[in-house]
């Protein structure tokens, strides 16, 4: 039967026709894409490495990044407490100086109305004792002005004063 | 990976079974009719005509090779490519066009085309004593020819444009073609080469591989297709697959290791009595490596083969119901077609299947024959 008896001319030239096929794209074509398929496959490879050596890298910045912000957290807040202490002491310094200027200028102050007073003291005196002699000298004048009265006001002293 | 595999070979077999049911019925129903082939020569052209539909004739017409393309027969006109004829006959060469015979009406310088059962379509000459000689040498550029070389222009035309896009498009997202064939490519390279034949020694191999695969797989689906430049049997030609089953065989045979042909010789595992003084494993051993090529070439033939004779014996059927009486051939057309399109859909399947399956089997070849001991 011809359909399983193989025909002798078509298997020459089969074998020539697949051999030409076999030899023109072992030639031209497969090592091109074989090879262009494995670069490909080789760059996408290295690309998705160096991704995830970026990542990680990132992820390492990350921790940098977090532990720099930490790191100027505390340094901020240490700079806080420091300015705030400082600023507690200015305060208190010039609290301080405030009071003993305070105290001072109230101690002169209280001296010099001391002093004051007693000018003044010493000036109300002088004043009330010439007031006094005054009156004194003005009632002693009505006292004695008739004769009588001298007389008998001379005799009271006398009489007082014990003449030893 | 493996239970893939065995999902597609499982598959394999579910198809294959089902064409060969299919194919027996179909070779039931196309029976070819003894007394045609006794017909004079002369007259055959003229009486086939009024002959009832023979579909065997026809199938078998169909699925081998010829001298001229024929592509339609308009009312009594054959419309045919004719092609060259070479014989080389008595110590001398012959070449002429197929269109002498006048589609096999004619003889010319004593050739004609037989009609006879053993060389029936076939280039024959008659002795003196009325029987039909084959030339010595029968060379010429036939059907299947050309459909082989038409298959192998689109291929170097594909893969050179596609290696350029390649080149062109280096390192980056394939496109268009390129986008197409690449994962069939990857396919092959990935589970076939290196699955079968190892990491280390899969890239010798590979430009074998992918060559075999295409072209398997062109010829099948241009097969498919029921008019011209398709429609011709090449991957169901036993003389193709055979020599596509040779080109296998020799690349094993040559690249088979020393541990390879030490298995065939002396069998480690086996008990000595199976080797001396009767070399019954080594004969085994031997006679495997011839099968493996041989079942390569047959299993192709047969499964193409077999799917363009179920689709053309469903065509049939509605010519054989169409003698009966033209309503029965309108009504039995609509099963007919049916049918022939879920054949045709599933013949798509065969095709890729045949050519991952002879692909994968001479992988598995190589890979067994560069195996190194362990």
């Amino acid at each position: 039967m011809s359909l399983i008896n193989p025909g002798f001319g078509l298997v020459i030239w089969m074998t020539l026709a697949f051999g030409i096929l076999l030899y023109v794209l072992a030639k031209y074509a497969w090592p091109a894409i074989i090879s262009s398929l494995k670069e490909r496959e080789k760059s996408i490879e290295d690309a998705l490495l160096s991704a995830e050596k970026a990542r990680e890298e990132m992820e390492k910045m990350k921790l940098g990044n977090e532990e720099l912000i930490r790191e100027a957290q505390d340094e901020r807040d240490n700079i806080l407490k420091e300015a705030r202490a400082l600023k507690e002491k200015f305060i208190n310094d010039a609290k301080e100086k405030a009071q003993v200027t305070a105290d001072s200028i109230v101690e002169n102050a209280r001296e010099s109305i001391e002093s004051e007073k007693k000018a003044a003291m010493v000036e109300i005196k002088n004043i009330i004792t010439t007031y006094s002699i005054d009156i004194a000298e003005k009632i002693l004048r009505e006292e004695l002005k008739d004769k009588k009265k001298q007389k008998a006001y001379v005799e009271k002293l006398l009489s007082e004063t014990s003449l030893n | 990976m493996s239970s893939i595999l065995h999902k597609i070979v499982a598959l394999v077999r579910i198809a294959f079974i089902v064409v060969i049911v299919l194919s027996c019925t179909s070779f039931i129903l196309a029976q070819p009719d003894e007394h045609e082939f006794k017909k004079d020569g002369e007259s055959w052209q003229e009486e086939i005509q009024q002959e009832e539909f023979n579909a065997g004739d026809m199938i078998i017409e169909h699925i081998t090779d010829a001298y001229e393309w024929h592509i339609i027969t308009i009312g009594h006109t054959h419309v045919t490519v004719p092609l060259p004829v070479m014989l080389y006959d008595d110590g001398k060469f012959h070449f002429f066009m197929s269109s002498v015979f006048n589609h096999g009406h004619d003889d010319y310088k004593g050739y004609s085309i037989s009609h006879h059962e053993m060389n029936a379509g076939k280039i024959v000459r008659k002795d003196n004593d009325g029987n039909e000689l084959r030339p010595d040498l029968d060379f010429s550029f036939t059907k299947t020819v050309l459909a082989i070389f038409f298959s192998m222009f689109i291929l170097i035309f594909i893969f050179i444009s596609v290696a350029k896009a390649y080149k062109k498009r280096e390192g980056k997202a394939p496109k268009g073609l390129q986008s197409f064939l690449e994962p069939i490519i990857i396919f092959v390279r990935d589970d076939i080469a290196k699955a079968s034949i190892g990491e280390k020694r899969y890239e010798k191999y590979l430009p074998f591989l992918l060559t075999v695969f295409f072209f398997i797989l062109i010829n099948n689906l241009l097969g498919i297709v029921p008019f011209f430049p398709g429609g011709v049997n090449v991957t169901g030609n036993i003389g193709v697959t055979g020599v596509l089953a040779a080109f296998t065989f020799i690349i094993t045979t040559f690249s088979g290791n020393k541990n390879y042909w030490k298995h065939i010789v002396n069998a480690p595992g086996v008990p000595w009595w199976l080797k001396i003084p009767v070399p019954l494993m080594p004969v085994v051993e031997l006679m495997g490596v011839f099968t493996k090529p041989f079942v390569l070439m047959v299993r192709l033939f047969a499964n193409i083969s077999a799917g363009h004779i179920i689709i053309l014996g469903f065509i049939s059927l509605i010519f054989i119901f169409g003698e009966i009486s033209t309503g029965a051939g309108y009504g039995v057309a609509v099963i007919s077609v049916a049918f022939t399109i879920f054949m045709d859909v599933l013949e798509i399947l065969v095709a890729f299947i045949q050519a991952y399956v002879f692909t994968l089997l001479s992988a598995l070849y190589f890979g067994m024959a560069t195996e190194e001991a362990h």
